[in-house]
């Protein structure tokens, strides 16, 4: 238990350098769409979900409706609900504390304690996740204050982040034929729904690609 | 827009999601099937997550410095090099490229 939060702690620290560099253009953004620095740095700290406060951001700056502002950061945190129920089964105690647990989970924690037969090592979930959140929130603190010196977050390549973070977590879950056929076909439905549903709905609607793992002998590729 | 609601929104959405599967389904042992399906999640959600944020600007598709950024990074990446070099090159890639175009 303990030696997997400290494993977990490690792991997490470079997710949390990056992690860092994604909160600070997030804070950067949000001032120049118009939240006062408490704002951006509350929502950093309490929505704790990337992809959810970018979405949500871009339909606030665009004049969009608290409702679709909401409905686009909820739809881009689709896949959390994939993942939690994926993670349920590895959590103990009553349904308060197992959903306590579950509000650890990000991208990265949940993916590196993916024990790869279902189960999942829920002290490394919450050390990996413990540096990132630290990371997640001064990094927003640094871009609210500091994002005047910085200009446009995109001059600077940071929207090329977020997307090579992800990479190297899928790079390291496709070691097997399988888990690469269901690379694949996930990001195929995806890229193919992306022109018909709503921002985040083509990433959860990715999650039928699992199937492929139904089959119970891995046959050769 | 109040931007507080907007928050309080986005907290309240994404702690209901986050808890929706433990609350509901923890507690109980899961056929070997469904951890079959389960294990693959991982490489099903993830690579569909890489390529929205790579290829997608709201509904439409389009390839942007930040996907060569983003091949760049993943090529070293998938030569074994740390995260944080990887996505200093995507950033440097990505930025050099709009500063040139």
């Amino acid at each position: 238990m303990r030696e997997s939060f400290v494993r977990g702690v490690r792991l997490g620290i470079p997710y949390a350098v990056v992690g860092f560099v994604l909160s600070l253009s997030f804070g950067v953004v949000a001032r120049q769409a118009g939240f006062s620095p408490g704002q951006a740095i509350a929502a950093s700290a309490f929505v704790f979900a990337g992809s959810a406060q970018f979405a949500a951001l871009a339909v606030f700056a665009a004049g969009g409706t608290l409702v679709a502002a909401v409905a686009a950061a909820a739809m881009m945190n689709g896949r959390f609900l994939a993942m939690g129920v994926a993670l349920a089964p590895s959590l103990p105690g009553g349904p308060v504390r197992r959903g306590l647990q579950g509000q650890t989970v990000v991208d990265a924690s949940w993916a590196l304690a993916n024990n790869g037969d279902g189960t999942f090592d829920r002290w490394l979930l919450f050390g990996t996740t413990a540096p990132q959140y630290a990371t997640w929130v001064l990094g927003t603190v640094v871009g609210v204050y500091g994002g005047d010196l910085l200009g446009d977050p995109n001059r600077l390549g940071l929207d090329a982040v977020f997307p090579t973070y992800i990479l190297a977590l899928v790079l390291a879950e496709i070691r097997d034929p399988t888990s690469r056929r269901v690379a694949l076909l996930g990001a195929l439905i995806a890229m193919a729904l992306v022109p018909f549903a709503p921002p985040g709905v083509p990433v959860l609607a990715a999650a039928a690609a699992a199937l492929l793992g139904v089959p119970r002998r891995q046959d050769t590729a | 827009m109040n931007v507080w609601v907007l928050i309080v929104g986005c907290v309240a959405a994404t702690v209901t999601i986050k808890a929706a599967g433990p609350v509901l389904l923890g507690g109980r042992e899961l056929p070997p099937v469904m951890l079959r399906v389960i294990a693959y999640l991982a490489p099903a959600l993830l690579s569909a997550l890489v390529v929205t944020a790579a290829f997608a600007d709201g509904r439409e598709l389009h390839v942007g410095a930040e996907t060569v950024g983003m091949l760049a990074g993943g090529l070293l990446l998938w030569r074994g090099n740390p995260l944080v070099l990887a996505v200093l090159v995507a950033m440097v890639v990505t930025a050099g490229l709009r500063a040139v175009l």
